[in-house]
């Protein structure tokens, strides 16, 4: 171990939306991948995520979302990061997002990158750790 | 993020968050913002939570942030989860059992892996007391992983210390023996509703009673042994932690009456330069052996049993120490 720095990830369930075997899953590949990761559980609010967030100080903060309100939950957390002073915690997606929602979402800027159904676990564990953002101090 | 140490002192809580970080990360410069902060630090009451894996550590951390919350205390939670041994990741599943605080600026909860330290806390936690510390937090819970017998590190760290028993988990014997049973300030029987609770009692409240005199540092303290009931009566669990926070204010004040209070922060000073020394001599020496390769080349010389690793340590000794310790 000694001075690598370890990648921290959150992971988030809000509102009614109880689906969550995808990140259950995809928590556990992390893990295995060597990442130390924050499960949310069920039933959240967007400002309780971003609070944990900021407190844990992750580099990513990853949504699941299967409700269709996708466009602007993702914004309304994006703004509360970087008004709780997040600004460089990246948010990435995932869950049933159409095809054209994730590349708009993606466009914006709103979402670092958004994995939707049939996304290999591996590769996102590996596009995890090859994208966390740099920690200049 | 500059001046981590200036804005942990004016209460930033995104800096804390950070510089416990580059604490666990052990970055080096990492450490002026210690040498900052460090005359700020010592008003907070630190009390440790700890016991069996599932012995309903978190939920009972919860329970008692809002206990102190409904008084107007701040709060500091450092929560301790295994690191895995074999990937180095981590499941960090100890916050989820107290969200209902996220959103209360007067708590700040911390999630810390035990990146490989034994004794049931993580190499950072001396320091992320000191960061809560520093941000004016009354009352910094840490919990630590599930532990069996042995990991009784957090007695270096907290006021006080809370074991949480639950029935079932052996017979009288185990009371007995040395290590976890001995540190605890305050025994907490959790799950007392269920089935062995009562002989769990008798058993603890027999062994507290015939170690009335012993040589902890709580000299004189009758240790009480607190039953506390079903999560799903949430008036009756309010309650019991209700009585379970004035017991360990009493015991603070106890030990304040006493003078007890001076013995402990002289055990957790001693701890802590322990860690800085190591921190400063022997991890750059690992780091150079490592790097270099010869730790891989003294593995394979002592696997073929040319050497043996006592003469190694000794070998590497008379090398970077001006005065090697004697024997």
């Amino acid at each position: 171990m000694g001075n690598e720095l370890v990648i921290r990830v959150l992971l988030a369930k809000i509102g009614l939306d109880s689906h969550d075997r995808g990140v259950r899953l995809l928590a556990r590949n992390l893990k295995d991948g060597g990442v130390e990761v924050l499960y949310t559980g069920l039933y959240r609010t967007i400002e309780e995520v971003a609070q944990t967030a900021v407190q844990e100080d992750v580099d990513f903060c990853g949504l699941s979302m299967h409700t269709g309100a996708h466009k602007q939950t993702f914004a309304q957390l994006r703004e509360l990061l970087d008004s709780l002073g997040g600004g460089d915690i990246a948010v990435i997606g995932g869950g049933a997002i159409p095809e054209q929602d994730r590349r708009a979402l993606v466009e914006s800027g709103v979402v670092a990158a958004v994995f939707g159904p049939g996304a290999n676990y591996n590769s996102i564990v590996e596009w995890i750790k090859t994208n966390a953002p740099a920690r200049n101090s | 993020m500059k001046d981590l140490g200036q804005r942990v002192l004016a209460g930033d809580v995104r800096a804390a968050s950070r510089l416990i970080r580059n604490l666990e990360d052990q970055i080096t410069d990492t450490y002026i913002a210690i040498q900052e902060i460090f005359k700020e630090t010592g008003k907070s009451h630190v009390i440790g939570i700890t016991g069996a894996p599932g012995a309903g550590k978190s939920t009972l951390t919860d329970e008692l942030i809002q206990a102190y919350r409904s008084q107007g205390m701040t709060v500091g939670v450092l929560a301790v989860d295994p690191t895995s041994p074999f990937t180095g990741g981590a499941l960090l599943g100890d916050r989820i059992r107290m969200l209902r605080h996220a959103e209360d600026k007067g708590v700040f909860v911390r999630s810390l892996a035990t990146r490989g330290a034994m004794g049931g806390i993580s190499k950072a936690v001396g320091e992320g007391i000191h960061v809560m510390d520093v941000l004016g937090k009354d009352r910094i819970i840490v919990e630590t992983v599930g532990v069996g017998q042995q990991e009784v590190e957090i007695i270096n760290h907290a006021h006080t210390v809370i074991v949480v028993l639950v029935p079932g988990m052996g017979d009288e014997i185990q009371a007995l023996k040395a290590g976890l049973m001995e540190i605890a300030d305050i025994f907490v029987i959790n799950k007392a509703d269920r089935e062995g609770a009562g002989k769990l009692y008798k058993e603890t409240m027999n062994m507290v009673q015939m170690s009335r005199d012993r040589a902890g540092v709580s000299k004189g303290w009758q240790i009480p042994v607190l039953l506390v009931e079903s999560v799903l009566e949430p008036h009756k669990f309010a309650e019991s932690v209700e009585k379970l926070r004035d017991k360990i204010d009493e015991h603070y004040q106890f030990l304040v009456d006493h003078d007890l209070i001076s013995e402990r922060m002289r055990r957790k000073t001693a701890a802590e330069i322990q860690e800085a020394l190591w921190g400063a001599i022997l991890a750059p020496i690992m780091e150079k052996l490592e790097s270099s390769g010869e730790m891989k080349r003294m593995i394979d010389r002592t696997l073929l049993k040319e050497i043996d690793p006592y003469s190694l340590a000794d070998e590497i000794a008379c090398r970077y120490l001006k005065e090697k310790p004697a024997k």
